[in-house]
């Protein structure tokens, strides 16, 4: 039984692109202050809206670019609720995944069976959009430790209160980071059609949209940590499949549940970090999930 | 006309409330200018106004001369007004330069930034660190950091929102040191607060608010502190009567009270011995174990055994419960949230520590029409202005809830009553009202330990005092000829502050 380490890093880095980027948008969203349970629905919907645009166009580039659109236009559903009717950003961020599941299983029947255009090759034999996504990480940590804009939406996440009384829009900042966590889980969804299963089917994200919301908490808000997270879910896929396909004699089903139990066994540690070890409080930022309402 | 700031005719009205009404008053170049009134006085939405936060319904505002309608506080800053709060609005994972450049319109790059704030702290003699983090910082050196974000803009008019509330008198003291500074240097300074006496010594002059509207404005040497509080209440201040407390036999024996201390502060080796019919004021800059020494006393932490004595009975080990069955009451600090439960009715909150004393539950139900009754007797006996005992705790104004919740434990009879903080927040009418009941309940011959920050406040109520330092506790002082100064050193002086030397 040979397992070839460099081919299992190249599928690792396709298995962790959907998560890197649904995580990663996730990330911006919560240090902005707002916890948007939605990403299952955000990234299923991506991945059916990019599979449509490509297949009707041919080009998965716009098949992307459609679903980044569909994720950041159903995430405002998301703003609306939460950052203008102040609903309870859990309830709703759940309500926005059944939404998301429930109304691309209907949208989605017509195209079941039908198949993806050829994905854009890159540089090294990787495509653009992994290249993309490994690119996107030291932007958004570049983004939020050095820019001003980055301490501004920081700044919120921490205290909304102050960031009010020092005169920034609370609510802006946070409807903006909502509509780019949208995004990039769109388009994240849309890898899982259009480059990884090449074609649609109900529910094929599976579960994609949770790991992402947990990695953002094994990185403890970290862009790198979302990347290492990334790999590591990635890495474990691989893994069980290259198992699976070696005939090891382990039930399939408990490699099929590597993954996410390797995802359940990190947090348990990071939070056992957090309460016995030296680091004291987390990372977190101190205003998520709170609602902010301005007395004018 | 040396005008800095100038406001005529403000108004703001809010559902049901007229916050501000027909508010003019002027601060000059050069002064410290005080602005005097009880909690709801309209202090705060005026502030407010004239930084950006709220726009006034009606009136107009001028700064240095030219007509000033803030529409957020960026604009107010770029006008030159910086404001200090109240509560700190900082950001604790950040470090202090990063605060400093949230709070400024074109900050300079990050290193830049950090030698102009070490610059600037060292010539106003408060020292920082910019690279600390905000979470690691005292509440003095927090509010450093709220000051120096403020002068790096070079503010025409400085607004200071209570912010002596978290200090030590001495550090107090610096703060007015570098005020006055500041004032020299021809800065405005608008100065809330309802401490009088700090008023009386370090301003130039005071406007006076009552129920949204202007009093009048006074130069506060000229007055006694009395004066001004009849000025500010709108009557004669009812003098506390402390006749009739004779200290007689102990009470409560706390020996050798140590907790660990998790996310708050330790006790370490807390020791002190109550008298029947005797008040122990206990003095602390907040975040000094007051608290948890609550806690520990109230049985919510339960601490080793042979530490908590009632009249000769270890109480270490029980539960909050037992201990109140056992005549052990307590009334924390936090009204909504820890004293009661903000969606209950005032009824159901009497439930959570009277429900065994006054029988109001039995045989594990509830007793409702007991439980109104009893609401009801607490809210004629303590003057509680409310529709009545189905109204929610939540509706009720901060002085009216801390007058229930401190009456639900008085009426309770205790054998010793342990209070933190019982007015804070409060404006002086009840305030008054709270400190008599205290004081009657102490010459009926309980023991009464009462926490407190506001030093005027123990001087007025205590027999004797103590100072709450870090988790440890002073030895006991009469407070009979104590001074502020005194109690100053006794909770820990000025925390490695100086003062101020020379301008930057």
């Amino acid at each position: 039984m040979m397992i070839d380490p460099l081919s299992v890093f190249i599928l690792l880095l396709g298995a962790a692109t959907p998560i890197l980027f649904a995580a990663l948008g996730e990330l911006v969203v919560e240090r902005a202050g707002v916890l948007n349970l939605g990403v299952e629905g955000m990234m299923i919907t991506g991945a059916l809206a990019g599979f449509a645009a490509a297949h009707a166009s041919g080009s998965p580039a716009l098949g992307f670019i459609a679903a980044a659109v569909a994720g950041a236009a159903l995430s405002m559903t998301f703003a609306a609720l939460t950052q203008f009717l102040l609903s309870n950003q859990v309830a709703t961020g759940l309500a926005l995944t059944l939404f998301g599941l429930g109304l691309t299983a209907m949208f989605g029947k017509p195209y079941e069976g039908m198949k993806a255009p050829a994905m854009m090759p890159g540089p090294l034999g990787l495509n653009w959009m992994i290249w993309l996504g490994i690119a996107l990480v030291p932007v958004v940590w570049w983004f939020l430790s050095r820019t001003r804009p980055g301490l501004i939406l920081r700044a919120v996440g921490e205290n909304h209160d102050a960031a009010h009384g020092l005169g920034y829009p609370v609510r802006r900042v946070r409807i903006l980071a909502i509509g780019f966590g949208g995004a990039l889980a769109g388009m994240g969804g849309a890898y899982i059609s259009i480059a990884t299963v090449l074609q649609w089917t109900e529910g094929m994200t599976a579960g994609a949209g949770w790991i992402a919301l947990a990695i953002v908490v094994f990185a403890q808000w970290n862009p790198w940590g979302v990347l290492a997270g990334a790999w590591l879910f990635g890495g474990v896929t691989v893994l069980q499949l290259r198992l699976q396909a070696a005939g090891v004699a382990v039930p399939v089903q408990l490699l099929s549940m590597a993954p996410y139990l390797a995802t359940i066994i990190v947090l348990v540690l990071i939070s056992a970090r957090q309460k016995f070890g030296r680091s004291g409080g987390g990372a977190a930022p101190a205003s998520l999930g709170r609602p902010f309402h301005a007395l004018k | 006309m040396s005008n800095v700031f100038r406001a005529e005719g403000l108004g703001k009205t809010y559902p049901g409330v007229r916050a501000n009404d027909d508010v003019s008053f002027a601060v000059e170049a050069g002064e410290i200018h005080a602005l005097l009134g009880e909690n709801g006085a309209g202090k705060s939405t005026l502030v407010k106004m004239i930084y950006g936060l709220v726009r006034p319904d009606e009136g107009q505002m001028a700064l240095l001369g030219a007509p000033y309608a803030p529409h957020d506080p960026r604009a107010a800053r770029a006008a030159g007004v910086a404001m200090v709060f109240q509560h700190f609005s900082l950001f604790d994972a950040m470090t202090v330069a990063e605060n400093v450049a949230l709070g400024m319109e074109n900050p300079p790059p990050q290193p830049e930034l950090s030698r102009r704030i070490a610059d600037l702290s060292q010539g106003y003699g408060l020292p920082l660190n910019p690279a600390r983090r905000i979470a690691a910082l005292s509440a003095g050196e927090r509010q450093r950091v709220e000051i120096l974000r403020c002068l790096l803009q070079n503010p025409r008019l400085l607004i200071m929102d209570e912010p002596t509330s978290v200090l030590t008198p001495q550090e107090a003291e610096i703060l007015f040191a570098t005020l006055r500074q500041l004032a020299e240097a021809g800065t405005a300074i608008l100065y809330i607060s309802h401490k009088l006496e700090e008023i009386r010594s370090h301003c130039d002059r005071a406007t006076i608010l009552r129920q949204g509207k202007v009093v009048g404005t006074v130069d506060p040497r000229a007055h006694s502190a009395r004066e001004l509080a009849a000025m500010m209440v709108g009557a004669e201040m009812r003098l506390v009567d402390r006749s009739g407390r004779k200290p007689a036999a102990p009470v409560l024996q706390v020996r050798g009270l140590s907790t660990a201390g998790g996310e708050g502060v330790a006790l370490k080796e807390v020791a002190l011995t109550l008298r029947s019919g005797e008040i122990l004021g206990i003095g602390g800059v907040a975040g000094n174990g007051q608290e948890e020494l609550l806690s520990a006393l109230s049985g919510e932490t339960p601490t080793a055994p042979g530490t908590i004595a009632l009249e000769g009975r270890d109480l270490s080990r029980a539960g909050p419960e037992a201990r109140r069955r056992a005549g052990l009451l307590a009334a924390p600090e936090d009204r909504l949230g820890h004293a009661a439960v903000p969606e209950f009715s005032l009824a159901e909150n009497t439930l959570l520590t009277a429900g065994a004393r006054q029988n109001l539950i039995r045989r594990g139900l509830i007793d409702r029409k007991a439980a109104t009754d009893f609401a009801q007797q607490v809210i004629r006996a303590f003057d509680v202005r409310t529709p009545g005992p189905d109204t929610a705790a939540g509706a009720l104004s901060g002085g009216n809830l801390q007058k229930f919740v401190i009456g639900r434990e008085v009426l309770g009879r205790p054998r010793v009553l342990v209070v933190n903080q019982p007015t804070w927040g409060v404006d002086a009418g009840a305030a008054a009202a709270i400190r008599q009941a205290l004081l009657d309940l102490a010459a009926q011959g309980a023991g009464l330990i009462v926490i407190s920050q506001d030093l005027d406040e123990l001087l007025e109520l205590s027999d004797r005092f103590c100072a709450l330092n870090q988790g440890r506790l002073s030895a006991p002082r009469p407070t009979e000829g104590l001074t502020i100064e005194e109690i100053g050193l006794m909770l820990g002086g000025a925390h490695g502050m100086e003062v101020a030397h020379v301008p930057a």
